[in-house]
């Protein structure tokens, strides 16, 4: 078994889904046809993990059994996808991409900072249980790299002095703006417009369009 | 029919077929790992890359459908360099332990390196190393050999229903494991090891005892139920050391429950090597002379009236008929091989045997089981159902003991009175058999040896008539046996004689003293504190609980030691032979009788096997031909008559499938599997949490 398997000691013996999130299962196992429950079971785990902060393997069970599932295939796409957690994280968790582009972009700087404002390393949580810090694969925001995610959050454009103070203030308890980080919007281009530069109308006045005369032109070349 | 050039060479497939399929008939092999033409497609190894034109890049030849006009190359050279880039990678992880490793000589990555692999690896960064897993005291893992290739996941959700192992975590951190670290507990994992095409699971009991190339290979068949599979036994030396399913597609296709592959240990355990004679009440070592005599001095004396005989459940049917000349020279008409009592007509031979056939499971729309759990009475029998069950379109429906089958079968209740409902046509499971173009009944010895056993086979004799189970070319009444030699037993007719007694009443003569003398065909399974008056004889090879009884033991030959036929329950004769001789002064069982009816003055009319065995199948056509079913006669049987409710409900013949008989039950390996596993199917499913 697996590392995160392993850890029995930190298993909890049961789990429920709570009232709201029983509703909201039962809600998204109904989008499926019947006799393909089975594909309710990633939102499920997700409802559990939301519900609990991390997956416990009682977790999986339960959903297992709801969806007539053998636990050992929800185990299997418990543990294939590095987004569900299978031990607890702290309040924050903090996930940094470390993919090429955001490594190109200044990855390891973003890491640095983290590691320093939180004082622990990939993998650890925090003593006092605020933050966990996790290196991650692409977080699909290459082009607002370098990224990180905490919580449902992304902050992007990263640099040592930003990140420092985005996780300053997530510990204080308060919310930064989430987002790039330099201000730009969405993934715009940093500094203006790159293309399509021009306003419409503008071909229409520097260019006006003869069709007729190109038309003319072409019978006569053939007859000369 | 697509038709594709392979190699250069068109041939036309039905469409589906794949590329791999195609080359196949062709005769020409694509290497590969994790195909297996019984198995769900995966095409996660790659090994099996072909390079395919108009495509641009290799292609795994297993899951590529035949296209009609495809031009296949398997030779090209960028089909061979994509193969060695595979083998490359494969390798990367793979540790270099073949010198230590059991599947060293037939292991498949071993022989595809050969063909594919560099003399050296690139790779000088560190190789991962995966935990060892608990699979249970049958299998033994490695699993940093491991390559992903899911064929023991595959088997286990598929074949076996299962669903135990699972692939967890991805890329490099990717690890076949089991369902948290519990032992399998199918009944047919030992296929795993089989499957697994290199050293990552292998055989636990075989464990570095031998070397594939130092064995003795000899084609038999399993007598340890009664599907008769087809087995190799591998034997060096007069040892055993284990036991492999062969090929064939009528009974196990290439599938072997765990009994019958590991309990062979327990040939070597508790055998009677030499013949026995009690003296002041102790059992003492005898020569065959004395043992002989003591039997002359005995049943010298007796009326035949007063002789009976009693066959256990790994009888062949030589012995059987031997026996029954013998019991016949003397006069006596007490002989039974039913020692559970089964209520089994021996007059008409369809009404105790799978008529339908293993095979013909598969052609079936419906089925009803009674009184039986397959899965682990006959667990290769069962892998069929379920294979028929995936397939679609078949209602399965059980009465008797609530059990996981591994395939959903609604479950109609556990009493007689569901089945007497049934019969009547009151309960709605009636109409769906009779609405079934090919319905099947699979009536199991837990219910017919009850004392209303009788009875329940006529109930279900009547059912035959009203859902039409027997039509042209279609018969759906199946007795699913548990004992190998019972089909031949009453086959040969090794019953009760005009006038004589069954094994229960056999058993209570021989507690009136109205029966001297006792011969025991290897039979255990018998009430003998009945038999303390009476002189016993037992014939066998195991010191079991028939031989605690005996006065005189002669040691007999297991299954793995004399040319045997046994009729599977299907009354299918399939020939067991000799891998091995039988320990000390122990003797083939026909010789012994022989031995015997010289010395009680009435010698047996053949002095060889084949003579022997050219009387025999004089009287009986089901041993014409070898490999060949005789279809059973039909006609009427059983008891008209209430069934008895009081009686319990319809449980299961066997208890504990890894111990039935007296050599599993004298075998280690199966004593730790009862341990860990629990031989009991209904008290564990496989969705337990």
């Amino acid at each position: 078994m697996s590392e995160t398997f392993l850890a029995e000691s930190i298993q909890p013996t049961a789990f429920a889904f709570s009232e709201e999130n029983a509703k909201a299962a039962e809600a998204v196992v109904a989008k499926y046809p019947k006799g393909h429950q089975r594909s309710a079971v990633m939102p499920l785990l997700d409802l559990a993990q939301r519900q609990e902060g991390w997956l416990s393997r009682a977790a999986m069970d339960v959903v297992a059994r709801m969806l007539g599932m053998p636990p050992i295939k929800v185990y299997e796409v418990a543990t294939f996808y590095t987004m569900y957690n299978l031990r607890p994280v702290g309040r924050l968790h903090v996930q940094i991409c470390t993919n090429i582009s955001c490594w190109l972009r200044g990855a390891p700087e973003v890491v640095r900072a983290a590691k320093e404002v939180l004082g622990v390393e990939f993998g650890e949580t925090r003593s006092d249980g605020a933050a966990t810090l996790s290196e991650v694969e692409c977080l699909g925001a290459c082009a607002n790299a370098p990224v990180m995610q905490v919580g449902d959050d992304l902050y992007e454009d990263l640099t040592y002095e930003s990140t420092k103070a985005v996780l300053t203030a997530l510990l204080a308890g308060e919310k930064p703006p989430v987002g790039s980080q330099t201000g730009r919007r969405g993934a715009c281009p940093c500094c203006g417009a790159t293309t399509l530069k021009d306003k419409a109308g503008d071909h229409v006045a520097k260019e006006p369009a003869k069709p007729k005369a190109k038309a003319a032109a072409k019978p006569g070349k053939e007859t000369a | 029919m697509p038709k594709l050039t392979i190699d250069g060479l068109e041939v036309d497939v039905p469409a589906g077929t794949s590329v791999l399929q195609a080359a196949e008939q062709l005769g020409i092999e694509i290497p590969r790992f994790c195909y297996h033409d019984r198995l769900p497609v995966a095409a996660n190894c790659r090994m099996c890359l072909v390079e395919i034109e108009k495509m641009p890049k290799p292609v795994a030849s297993c899951a590529m459908p035949a296209g009609e006009g495809m031009v296949v190359k398997t030779q090209s050279p960028a089909a061979l360099q994509a193969r060695k880039d595979v083998m490359e990678l494969l390798l990367i992880n793979h540790p270099l332990d073949c010198p230590i490793c059991d599947q060293g000589g037939e292991c498949d990555l071993q022989d595809q390196a050969v063909a594919y692999g560099k003399d050296r690896g690139r790779y000088t960064e560190e190789k991962r190393a995966v935990v060892e897993k608990d699979m249970g005291p049958l299998i033994k893992t490695a699993m940093t050999r491991c390559i992903h290739c899911t064929r023991c996941v595959r088997f286990l959700t598929e074949i076996a229903g299962v669903p135990e192992l699972g692939m967890v975590n991805r890329g490099e951190h990717a690890e076949i494991t089991t369902y948290v670290g519990k032992a399998l507990t199918s009944e047919l994992s030992g296929n795993l090891v089989d499957l697994c095409p290199v050293g990552a699971l292998t055989s636990a009991p075989y464990a570095y005892t031998a070397r594939p190339w130092e064995l003795k290979k000899t084609e038999s068949i399993d007598v340890l139920d009664a599907v008769g599979c087809a087995i190799r036994i591998d034997a060096r030396g007069n040892q055993v050391m284990r036991v492999l399913p062969r090929l064939n597609e009528d009974v196990n296709e290439e599938w072997l429950g765990d009994k019958s592959r590991h309990a062979i240990d327990g040939l070597a355990k508790r055998r009677l090597d030499t013949p026995f004679v009690r003296r002041n009440g102790r059992l003492e070592e005898a020569s065959w002379n004395e043992a002989f005599a003591v039997i002359q001095d005995k049943l010298g004396g007796l009326p035949g009236s007063a002789v009976a005989a009693i066959a256990g459940d790994l009888a062949d049917a030589e012995s059987m008929f031997a026996l029954k000349l013998l019991m016949d020279s003397l006069g006596s008409p007490h002989r039974d091989c039913r020692q559970d009592g089964a209520a089994l007509d021996p007059a008409v031979s369809a009404s105790y045997r799978f008529n339908t056939t293993i095979a013909g499971i598969e052609q079936a729309d419906a089925l009803l089981i009674v009184g039986s759990n397959p899965r682990i009475e006959a667990p290769v029998l069962n892998a069929r159902i379920r294979k028929r069950f995936l397939k679609g379109g078949f209602a399965v429906a059980h009465i008797g003991v609530a059990a996981d089958l591994t395939y959903p079968a609604q479950h109609l209740g556990d009493g007689v009175d569901t089945f007497q409902a049934v019969v009547d046509g009151a309960h709605p499971f009636f109409e769906v058999l009779k609405a079934a173009e090919r319905p099947m009944i699979v009536l199991g010895m837990g219910a017919l040896c009850r004392d209303d056993g009788a009875r329940i086979l006529g109930a279900a004799r009547y059912l035959a008539d009203k859902v039409g189970l027997v039509k042209d070319g279609w018969n759906g009444f199946n007795v699913l046996q548990t004992a190998a030699a019972r089909v031949a037993g009453l086959d040969l007719g090794f019953v009760p004689g005009q006038g004589g007694l069954d094994t229960r009443g056999i058993l209570a003569a021989a507690r009136a003293g109205d029966i001297g003398a006792v011969w025991l065909l290897g039979a255990d399974q018998i009430e003998t504190n009945s038999l303390d008056q009476a002189f016993v004889v037992y014939q066998g090879h195991h010191g079991d609980v028939g031989a605690q009884v005996a006065d005189v033991v002669l040691p007999g030959a297991a299954y793995t030691e004399k040319s045997g036929t046994y009729l599977n329950t299907e009354g299918r004769a399939q020939r067991a032979a000799r891998a091995v001789f039988p320990p000390g002064e122990a003797r083939e069982d026909w010789k012994i009788l022989r031995a015997v009816s010289e010395v009680l003055g009435k010698p047996l009319p053949f002095d060889s096997l084949e003579a022997l065995r050219a009387l025999m199948a004089e009287g009986c056509a089901s041993f014409a031909g070898i490999d060949k079913v005789v279809p059973g006669v039909w006609g009427d049987f059983g008891e008209n008559g209430a069934l008895n409710p009081a009686l319990g409900p319809l449980g299961s013949a066997v208890s504990n499938y890894y111990m039935t008989d007296p050599i599993s039950r004298a075998s280690p390996t199966m004593a730790r599997c009862t341990l860990e596993i629990g031989g009991n199917a209904k008290a564990r499913t496989g969705t337990d949490g």
